[in-house]
């Protein structure tokens, strides 16, 4: 078959793209390369919902990021996904650079961020006593968030396949070119998929498609963020998001607490040439230590960190987001270059891009697009009467598997057995955090093993980390066969 | 003459011992720190013995693998053998702690037994 | 609300010793709460040998050793929950639970044992670089896929940290047909047991690498190689001692951590050294009629002390329930560890509390040979005892007399310190 619009990429631009198409009459697919949604730039970075003020004047970035952060209440509130306004702080710690602060107060306000306000001294320690003795001013932006990053990706994405689109995972763009009649061909590693629209939506890959079908190329450097996640012990450590004043390379190393409760600290800015490269270094990590200490006091991160990571930001030479048709490639439109604030502004990318395939294929709206999605239910927010009334119908609730996060049975058999379900210990682990805890899944991994090999009929040889070969146990013991 | 050198396991201070054979006797024992040590090194040089503990395959149980160990002590050459024995073998639930799961194992008169029950 | 006189939390090592020695002491009301399918703890996947020596004279291993308990809890008809989890301890000592058929239910209990043992500390909080892909294994983790569930976890390994857990999965992992390359010690010295080193990583010529530590994890799905490096006195790794294992494996036995997330919420006091509760010489917490032993007080090496600490938990608990326990007075002692001593348990003594002979356990922060142990009250020097060696991975004792105390009168401090002469 030929769809109407093949977007390539399950991250959280290509899944907001997707949920936005599937209000329309339209036969979408999402072709991805891993093997779940959120598996690259999206579900490695600092889970904030930026005010609005870093990105230029005028800039497609500072546009999209405004209207994404105005556009997130309603979002999550439709989609079950937790996302709180903690308020950010961009902290001055030198009095000379002080101007500096003015400078970002005056670009936010032409962004059109709304509540800004520069703080002095008194009031800034008033808000957060554990800030550096140091810090002397700070720009105030109250509609600064958290989010869980996996799950606003995941989300979407579901509520886009609950709405018609296809998604085929583990399924990789090779090449792809137009026919004489305007149909693209994309060649994948799981066969051809041809499509009148292409989205291109590939993160640190987009400027490999762009370049193929477009006569002025772009260039995406993967930028990498290394992070350390501290213990929730440290959660309340800052109860903003504290970044320090932004410099070339990006808005800084912030420390900020996270909406589950831990504390994140990050990110580095390495340039790289390897766009799998996600590995951490130790000098990454040391530098990122050494930057926390500046703008907080005392902070124990050696002592507390429960895991470290790292993500590659998808930087085009010219830091802004490159969306928009190909004029040479008609039906070839870029949604490239989305690195930070591409969280913030990914509902506004998927309707912008969204509008763009609206405008060229003019299809109708569906009547019957529910854009709404009920999450994992939470049990731990139930009163205990509720719990048990649940634990009664559905025993799995009663049965806690992850003991850090405190997770039960049926929270993991919702996450495996709702679309787009999970396949995988990362895959439940992003859905569910089970795993996520300072014991870093030594605990549930044989636990999650066994509800995976129970669920999807997944012998324990063939259960991943992550897809592809990230097998977790390679054979039995004594020579025994393989088996379910 | 033929030297070994070994660490006694006596206690935590894992004396470095120096063991002069001769046609497979002991000659003399050195580096010790008291007589534990002399014996340890004399045993491990002369005759040198370990318990093997696994795990064997189990059908039928609430369990697909049972642990197991040697009765006793078996001579360390024979770790292997015995090792291929105990992979090999397949028994049935129920087993009881002491049953024996396989008899004489690798020609050593020792019993490997089960360390748990399995129902 | 149900009601018990003693609630145990954990129906490991620690909490089956206690409950069968608060049975034996006269109490009939005892509930243990196990979130596992069955008793016994993590001693059901340490199939190795080597347990009871002190307790049974006789080497048993993980299984038996817990079967030894087990059986005394069923005979004493001690009651137990299983695969149930507690989510919650008050300071009022109301114990919430959680399982498939009850739901949450509360317990009122007079008493609480804490014994909940302790978790490994995982690769994130050990700051290792490199990716993050498949087959990185706690040690732990490893030897219950391979022991309980029947799964290899890798075929070429390379194991950071040489606690014993470490050790026993080179040994096993090597039976069972897997190659482990070297094991690699940050510390100047291991962690483990001398028996270990021998049996586990000789036997087979496994290299243990000491002041090394692991300082890149290469492949993106799954392990593929994993670099190893010495470390200078800093402890930072020394630039052109790389060295790269081509694995599949990394297992990690670098340290336990007392579980006491439950603890906490019991508003029950931690000692920073030890991360488990202080208590004082009935190993009672800061909350009374909430005692703690075994692992989740502080990490033992020999199970046979897990056993004789949360007996006197239990006995003392069941004191604590029958409204037995003296009132405490008001002259408590403080026990101090310096000059290489790096902790105590119990932290405080009550001399009216105190039995006649109470052993108090530390361990020390670094090797020393033909040194001293001493003991003083206040200022003065009542123990001096020779040891040719004292390591951190071995737990030391010592044991206090009442009478001594009671003699020596106002005592305010007990210090303890390693002394070379």
């Amino acid at each position: 078959m030929t769809y109407d619009c093949i977007i390539i990429g399950a991250g959280v631009s290509g899944s907001a793209t997707a949920r936005e198409l599937s209000k329309y009459s339209l036969n979408v697919a999402v072709i991805e390369k891993g093997e779940d949604v959120c598996s690259g730039t999206s579900k490695a970075n600092s889970a904030i919902v930026h005010a609005g003020f870093d990105a230029a004047e005028g800039s497609l970035m500072a546009k999209l990021n405004v209207e994404g952060n105005e556009m997130m209440d309603e979002l999550c509130s439709d989609l079950d996904i937790p996302f709180k306004r903690n308020g950010s702080l961009v902290v001055c710690i030198h009095e000379e650079e002080k101007g500096g602060l003015k400078e970002l107060y005056d670009r936010g306000i032409a962004n059109g961020v709304k509540g800004l306000k520069l703080l002095d001294k008194e009031e800034l320690h008033e808000m957060e006593p554990n800030l550096a003795d140091e810090a002397c001013a700070a720009l105030y932006a109250p509609t600064g968030g958290i989010i869980c990053p996996f799950i606003l990706n995941i989300a979407m994405a579901e509520n886009a396949a609950v709405n018609g689109v296809d998604f085929f995972f583990n399924t990789e763009a090779e090449t792809l070119k137009r026919d004489d009649d305007g149909i693209w061909h994309i060649r994948t590693n799981n066969g051809e998929y041809k499509t009148r629209y292409v989205i291109n939506a590939a993160g640190v890959y987009s400027d490999k498609f762009h370049n193929m079908v477009a006569d002025k190329k772009i260039h995406i450097t993967p930028r990498r963020g290394d992070y350390c996640l501290l213990d929730k012990e440290m959660g309340s450590f800052v109860s903003h998001t504290i970044f320090p004043q932004p410099t070339k390379l990006g808005k800084g190393v912030l420390v900020s607490p996270t909406i589950h409760g831990n504390l994140i600290v990050g990110p580095t800015a390495i340039d790289i040439e390897d766009k799998e490269a996600t590995a951490t270094t130790a000098a990454g990590i040391n530098d990122l230590i050494a930057k926390a200490g500046m703008h907080v006091k005392n902070l124990p991160v050696g002592r507390k960190v429960i895991t470290s990571f790292a993500g590659l930001r998808a930087h085009e030479d010219a830091h802004e987001f490159v969306i928009g048709e190909v004029k040479e490639a008609p039906g070839f439109i870029d949604c490239a270059g989305i690195e930070s604030p591409g969280l913030t502004s990914s509902p506004a990318i998927g309707r912008m891009v969204a509008d763009i395939v609206v405008g060229l294929a003019k299809p109708e709206k569906k009547a019957d697009w529910n854009g709404k999605r009920k999450g994992i239910l939470n049990p731990s927010e139930l009163s205990v009467e509720e719990r048990n009334e649940l634990i009664k119908k559905e025993p799995a609730y009663g049965q806690i598997i992850c003991r850090c996060e405190s997770i039960s049975e049926g929270e993991i058999l919702d996450a495996i057995r709702r679309p787009l379900g999970a396949r995988s210990l990362d895959g439940v682990k992003r859905r569910t955090r089970a795993g996520m805890g300072r014991c870093q899944a030594g605990f549930c991994s044989p636990r999650v093993m066994e509800i995976l090999n129970r669920e999807l009929g997944l012998a324990y040889e063939d259960i991943t980390k992550s897809g592809g070969k990230s097998n977790i146990v390679l054979e039995r013991t004594k020579g025994e066969a393989q088996a379910i | 003459m033929e030297k070994r050198e070994l660490t006694c396991i006596g206690c935590p201070m894992g004396c470095q011992i120096t063991v002069e054979l001769e046609e497979g006797e002991v000659k003399s024992v050195k580096g010790n720190t008291c007589p534990i040590g002399d014996n340890y090194a004399r045993n491990e040089v002369t005759h040198p013995e370990r318990t093997v503990t696994s795990t064997v395959l189990i059908e039928g149980g609430d369990k697909c693998r049972l642990s197991v160990k040697t009765k006793s002590n078996i001579p360390k050459a024979k770790i292997s053998e015995c090792m291929k024995e105990i992979d090999a073998v397949r028994i049935k639930a129920p087993v009881k702690i002491g049953d024996v799961v396989i008899k004489d194992v690798a020609g050593t008169g020792v019993d490997v037994v089960a360390t748990r029950n399995v129902g | 609300m149900k009601n018990y006189d003693i609630v145990i939390v954990g129906g490991g090592p620690a909490g089956l010793a206690a409950a069968v020695a608060a049975k034996k002491a006269g109490n009939d009301s005892i509930l243990i709460l196990e979130r596992d399918k069955e008793l016994g703890g993590i001693l059901n996947q340490c199939i190795h040998n080597g347990f009871g020596l002190h307790t049974f004279k006789e080497e048993l291993t993980g299984p038996e050793y817990a079967y030894r308990f087990m059986e005394q809890v069923f005979d004493l008809n001690i009651e137990y929950k299983l695969n149930t989890m507690v989510m919650d301890i008050s300071p009022e000592k109301v114990v919430t639970t959680m399982n498939r058929e009850d739901g949450m239910v509360e317990y009122q209990a007079k008493a609480v044992i804490l014994a909940m043992g302790c978790r490994e500390r995982p690769r994130g909080a050990l700051n290792i670089p490199g990716y993050r892909p498949a087959g990185i294994f706690s040690a732990g983790t490893a030897q219950r896929l391979v022991n309980i569930e029947g799964y290899m976890p890798g075929r070429e390994v390379v194991i950071l940290g040489s606690g014993d857990i470490g050790l026993i999965m080179a040994r096993r992992m090597t039976l069972e047909g897997a190659k482990v390359k070297v094991v690699a010690e940050l510390m100047p010295y291991s962690g483990g047991l001398k028996r270990n080193i021998v049996q586990c990583l000789d036997d087979f010529g496994i290299p243990l690498k000491l002041s090394h530590t692991v300082v890149d994890i290469e492949g993106k799905e799954r392990v593929s190689a994993v670099t190893i490096a010495e470390v200078g006195p800093d402890m930072k790794p020394i630039p052109g001692t790389e060295e790269r294992y081509t694995c599949d494996t990394l297992l990690l036995s670098c340290g336990l951590i007392p579980e006491n997330e439950l603890s906490k919420k019991a508003g029950v006091e931690m000692n920073m050294i030890t991360s488990g509760p202080v208590v004082n010489e009935s190993l009672e917490t800061n909350v009374p009629g909430i005692f703690a032993c075994g692992n989740v007080l502080h990490v033992h090496d020999l199970v046979d002390y897990v056993s004789e600490e949360a007996a006197r938990a239990g006995e003392n608990a069941a004191k604590y329930a029958a409204g037995q326990t003296a009132a405490t007075s008001d002259k408590v002692i403080k026990l101090v560890a310096t000059e290489g001593a790096r902790y105590t348990v119990p932290s405080t003594i009550d001399v009216s509390r105190m039995e006649d002979l109470l052993t108090v356990r530390f361990r020390v922060g670094a090797v020393f040979k033909d040194s001293y142990v001493s003991v003083y009250f206040d200022d003065k020097q009542i123990m001096h005892n020779k040891k040719r060696i004292m390591a951190p991975g071995e737990m030391e004792q010592i044991i206090l007399q009442k009478k001594k105390l009671e003699e020596a009168g106002d005592v305010q401090t007990i210090t303890i310190k390693i002394e070379d002469k």
